[in-house]
């Protein structure tokens, strides 16, 4: 095994690393999982050289695992991402985050007619296309897409 | 045959296609006699959160001629609504009051979150620019009366097929009878690609035009809507193909004898009125045909079909 010279983001001892972030969604994902007001360490790298993406981002969160909610919000904005579960600085388990056939809440509907945007309801979507981020709405039957993600 | 009784019909694919038949079948009979007093003991509700002539007055009609008492209203500036009452808090209220909600909004899945939150069935009559299921029934049903059958047709949609609600639930329920779809619009306005999807899901074909005069001789069904001025963000543009998806009767020599013309209505100038005389003029049916349709969804729902 290569012996690494250099760890860029420091190690964490216990806790989930999220790897091959998309550089431009770092910051998303520590949105969408509240991370700006968790109280332990939380190490952020953006812009790292990887080998199989040429830049990525990554997120290191002490103490911290992610239920199956979480990890597909995090797979609506960093489909590629690998989520690593870490315990005495070994690795645990290795997942792929993976977008579910169905996702209640975290979305809004992009259509501004839609009820869901007038009135306090869970939205409620039918994933169509999990590679180009294609979302169906229970209710208007709309669709939403990746440009067109904006989260509660 | 299906159970229908405390069925929602929200959306067309709600229903499947030996549901549509059994309500056409359930139609026709009340065609032959309209008056029968078999909801004498119900009330339903019609919410009109926007204004609507024939379809509210069409459920009102079915639910009367079958002895129904109708509450409701048809203008939400004099309800609670106006206060900032809530979706919610209206339809539990109505479910309440009512065996049956019949609504339009003008929000889309409106009527779908309104069929989780009542207690009693709901009927969509139209949410925004989603949904309009009982339109597409009664399109249905004035298909089948005026070829026969629903298998097998050149079914040719007119006008604007990139908005019209109508035309994208005809060609979703008529996916079911092997159809051939024959797309007429502006090039601004056709059809979507997610409907375009569901024809060839079927494994059906449809064809696309500009010109309205190059389906005439093939079509069984000329529908036609209207194409909106306000669709067309350059005014030329609109006045360069507003006359393409105009139908006049002497584009009518040279087609098929059972050829009929259907319209959603209310039609503006996009069927010009020497139409009306011709044999092939059947719009106006087709509204009528919209009581029947929908006493057949009310008896159905609520049980008593």
């Amino acid at each position: 095994m290569d012996k690494k010279t250099e760890m860029v983001v420091p190690a964490i001892q216990n806790g989930t690393v999220i790897d091959h972030i998309p550089t431009n969604a770092v910051y998303q994902v520590i949105h969408l999982l509240g991370l700006e007001k968790y109280e332990d360490e939380v190490l952020i790298g953006n812009n790292l050289s990887s080998k199989k993406f040429n830049r990525k981002g990554i997120i290191k969160v002490k103490n911290r695992h992610f239920s199956k909610e979480e990890i597909s919000m995090i797979a609506l904005v960093a489909p590629m991402a690998t989520i690593v579960t870490i315990k005495d600085y070994e690795v645990i388990s290795k997942l792929d985050a993976e977008i579910p056939d169905q996702i209640e809440g975290i979305i809004k509907c992009m259509n501004p007619m839609c009820i869901t945007n007038h009135e306090t309801i869970t939205t409620k979507f039918d994933v169509v296309d999990k590679e180009n981020i294609k979302l169906k709405c229970h209710y208007c039957e709309k669709f939403t897409t990746a440009e067109g993600l904006h989260f509660d | 045959m299906s159970n229908l009784k405390g069925r929602n019909l929200i959306s067309i694919t709600d229903f499947n296609k030996d549901e549509y038949i059994q309500v056409l079948d359930i139609a026709e009979d009340f065609e032959k006699n309209p008056k029968q007093p078999i909801l004498s003991d119900k009330v339903v509700a019609t919410l009109f959160f926007e204004p609507s002539t024939r379809t509210r007055l069409s459920f009102e009609s079915a639910a009367n001629q079958l002895g129904a008492r109708v509450i409701g209203f048809s203008n939400p500036a004099a309800t609670s609504v106006q206060k900032g009452e809530s979706l919610h808090d209206t339809i539990t209220m109505v479910s309440s009051y009512s065996d049956l909600i019949v609504m339009r909004n003008p929000k889309e899945g409106s009527a779908r979150y309104a069929s989780e939150v009542a207690t009693v069935p709901v009927i969509n009559a139209g949410d925004g620019a989603n949904q309009h299921p009982t339109q597409c029934m009664l399109d249905l049903y004035s298909i089948r009366k005026t070829q026969g059958t629903l298998n097998n047709l050149q079914i040719a949609c007119v006008g604007d097929l990139k908005y019209g609600r109508t035309v994208h639930s005809l060609v979703q329920a008529m996916c079911n009878f092997n159809a051939t779809f024959h797309l007429v619009s502006p090039v601004e306005l056709k059809l979507p690609s997610s409907v375009k999807m569901s024809i060839k899901n079927s494994g059906l074909k449809y064809y696309q035009y500009t010109d309205l005069k190059d389906i005439i001789p093939t079509a069984d069904i000329i529908y036609m809507t209207r194409v909106q001025r306000e669709r067309f963000p350059d005014p030329l543009e609109y006045e360069r193909v507003k006359d393409s998806c105009i139908l006049t009767a002497d584009m009518l020599e040279g087609c098929k004898e059972n050829m009929r013309i259907l319209h959603p209505l209310p039609r503006v100038n996009e069927i010009t009125t020497d139409v009306d005389k011709t044999p092939y003029a059947y719009y106006f049916q087709q509204a009528q045909n919209g009581v029947y349709v929908r006493q057949a969804l009310m008896a159905a729902i609520l049980g008593v079909r």
